[in-house]
């Protein structure tokens, strides 16, 4: 009896025993008649990577952006559901969506840096969050994140000229600064690799295996060996639906769902 | 099996499926003469085998050189790469199998001066067993038929008990007159080898259930006590 409980216990925590960061349950998000995501039950977990795949117009990046409130901005579009960071519901009134966007940061797809030096583009969200005071520890926080976003050495000596300045590769790095200079616990990756060079995409792809460690990821992308290669989690949306999610090398060796084996092998669009 | 959006995906694993597919047919054919070989005492069909084992070889490195282009090329994933890693294993494992065809054609080289005997017959029965099994793992594999190929996997088990009451036989053979242990000694090497290829065959068996079920089919397979060498 006490042994089927406990196995009952374990089979409840999700793989390898981790903690679950953000926690979704029947998600809907319609954009005016449009039903984008229906009702997607995830657990994404701490300091793991989670890669969501799907056709275009799946909803993958729109669900991506209700886990930030990115979707607030767009008028029509209605997000109902639950979704939990840490136990507490990020729809809350009392959660003000500027302090979440701080804990949930975002790195888009095409590299875009404001137009303003390499330093002042990690310090600024520092600077409005209050997370920095005088120059010395604002010297600090933008070494430290381009240090980890492994840009620091090829910037150093000119990191007060322009942001765009640099190559397609280092800007998604310097955006990838940017999103961790405010320290957040969760990023997410809109494809940030698909306007990237093979070498500059590997470099990116190192830098998400170094920064799991520290940080919840969850990436949107259209390259299923991407997915494959970064990340421990896959989820396989199609049509607003989450079909699929799990272990990634059980999804790309053995996926359980007839639609998830044929999007990945190459049998529909 | 078909339907990718690139066409010629589709047409490039159906030219894998159809290397495998004439690998096991050759496999089969040196099995069958290296036992015809063994029986009549034969030595043109034997030195037969041993020169067309060398087009399996070849067919080998052919399937080698497709699956790399594969996987390099297209990225195979979930069914078509384990189609893919399948077949590589497979037309390894036929490849032994015609080495050991090859190696009882070298045995049937030996015995072909010497007279034919009760135990020849009983070893060409075992050989006939593995040659069903043989087939029926191949045409298993041409109609990805799983329930066949599991079949087929438990069924080696008789392969097994046949070689333990071989052994008894050859070894009664020789204790009885001195003068047999050398040609005793060949037909028990030539029985050791249609051993290896029952095993072989269940291993093909095991790919067609990995590639379809996506999952290993376990090692809860039915061995035959192992013989040893009973002095006592």
């Amino acid at each position: 009896m006490t042994v089927t409980m406990e196995h009952e216990a374990i089979n409840r925590q999700p793989a390898g025993s981790r903690d679950v960061k953000i926690t979704a349950r029947g998600v809907n998000v319609r954009y005016g008649e449009t039903h984008a995501i229906k009702d997607v039950d995830v657990d994404i977990l701490d300091r793991a990577v989670t890669s969501f795949i799907g056709p275009s117009g799946c909803g993958k990046s729109t669900f991506l952006r209700c886990l930030n409130r990115m979707n607030d901005t767009i008028p029509i579009c209605r997000v109902t559901g639950e979704i939990l960071l840490d136990g507490e519901d990020i729809y809350a009134r009392s959660v003000d969506p500027a302090l979440l966007r701080a804990r949930v940061g975002m790195v888009f797809q095409k590299p875009n840096p404001f137009p303003k030096s390499v330093y002042d583009n990690v310090a600024y969200g520092p600077r409005i969050h209050g997370l920095v005071a005088g120059r010395g520890e604002t010297d600090a926080t933008v070494e430290r994140a381009l240090r980890r976003a492994g840009l620091w050495e090829e910037v150093k000596d000119r990191l007060h000229q322009p942001g765009t300045g640099l190559s397609g590769g280092q800007q998604q790095r310097l955006c990838i600064a940017r999103a961790i200079a405010t320290e957040p616990e969760v990023l997410l990756m809109d494809e940030p690799c698909s306007a990237l060079d093979p070498i500059a995409t590997a470099r990116i792809e190192e830098l998400i295996d170094e920064l799991r460690e520290n940080y919840t990821i969850i990436i949107v992308t259209h390259s299923m060996q991407q997915a494959a290669r970064v990340s421990q989690r896959t989820a396989f949306f199609h049509l607003g639906v989450m079909v699929e999610y799990g272990e990634t090398p059980k999804i790309f060796t053995n996926p359980d769902d007839k639609r998830t084996q044929d999007y990945i092998t190459g049998r529909f669009g | 099996m078909g339907e990718h959006i690139v066409k010629s995906f589709d047409e490039q694993l159906v030219e894998i499926r159809a290397k495998i597919s004439e690998m096991g047919g050759l496999a089969e054919e040196l099995l069958s003469d290296s036992l015809k070989a063994v029986q009549e005492r034969n030595t043109e069909i034997a030195e037969s085998v041993i020169k067309r084992d060398k087009r399996l070889d070849a067919l080998e490195m052919e399937v080698e050189e497709l699956t790399t282009r594969v996987i390099a090329l297209r990225q195979p994933m979930a069914l078509d790469l384990r189609l893919v890693i399948a077949a590589l294993k497979i037309s390894a494992t036929i490849e032994r199998i015609g080495d050991l065809a090859k190696n009882i054609a070298r045995r049937a080289l030996h015995l072909s001066k010497t007279r034919t005997n009760s135990v020849t017959g009983s070893i060409v029965r075992m050989g006939r067993q593995v040659l069903g099994l043989l087939t029926e793992v191949l045409d298993a594999w041409g109609r990805r038929d799983v329930e066949a190929a599991v079949a087929v996997w438990r069924r080696d088990q008789e392969v097994d008990e046949a070689y333990n009451s071989l052994f008894r036989e050859v070894i009664t053979y020789m204790m009885e007159d001195a003068k047999m242990i050398s040609i005793g000694s060949q037909l028990l090497f030539i029985a050791k080898n249609l051993e290896r290829i029952g095993d072989h065959t269940t291993q093909v068996a095991e790919m067609i259930y990995y590639v379809e079920e996506g999952t290993p089919l376990g090692d809860d397979r039915p061995k035959g006590e192992p013989s040893g060498l009973e002095l006592d």
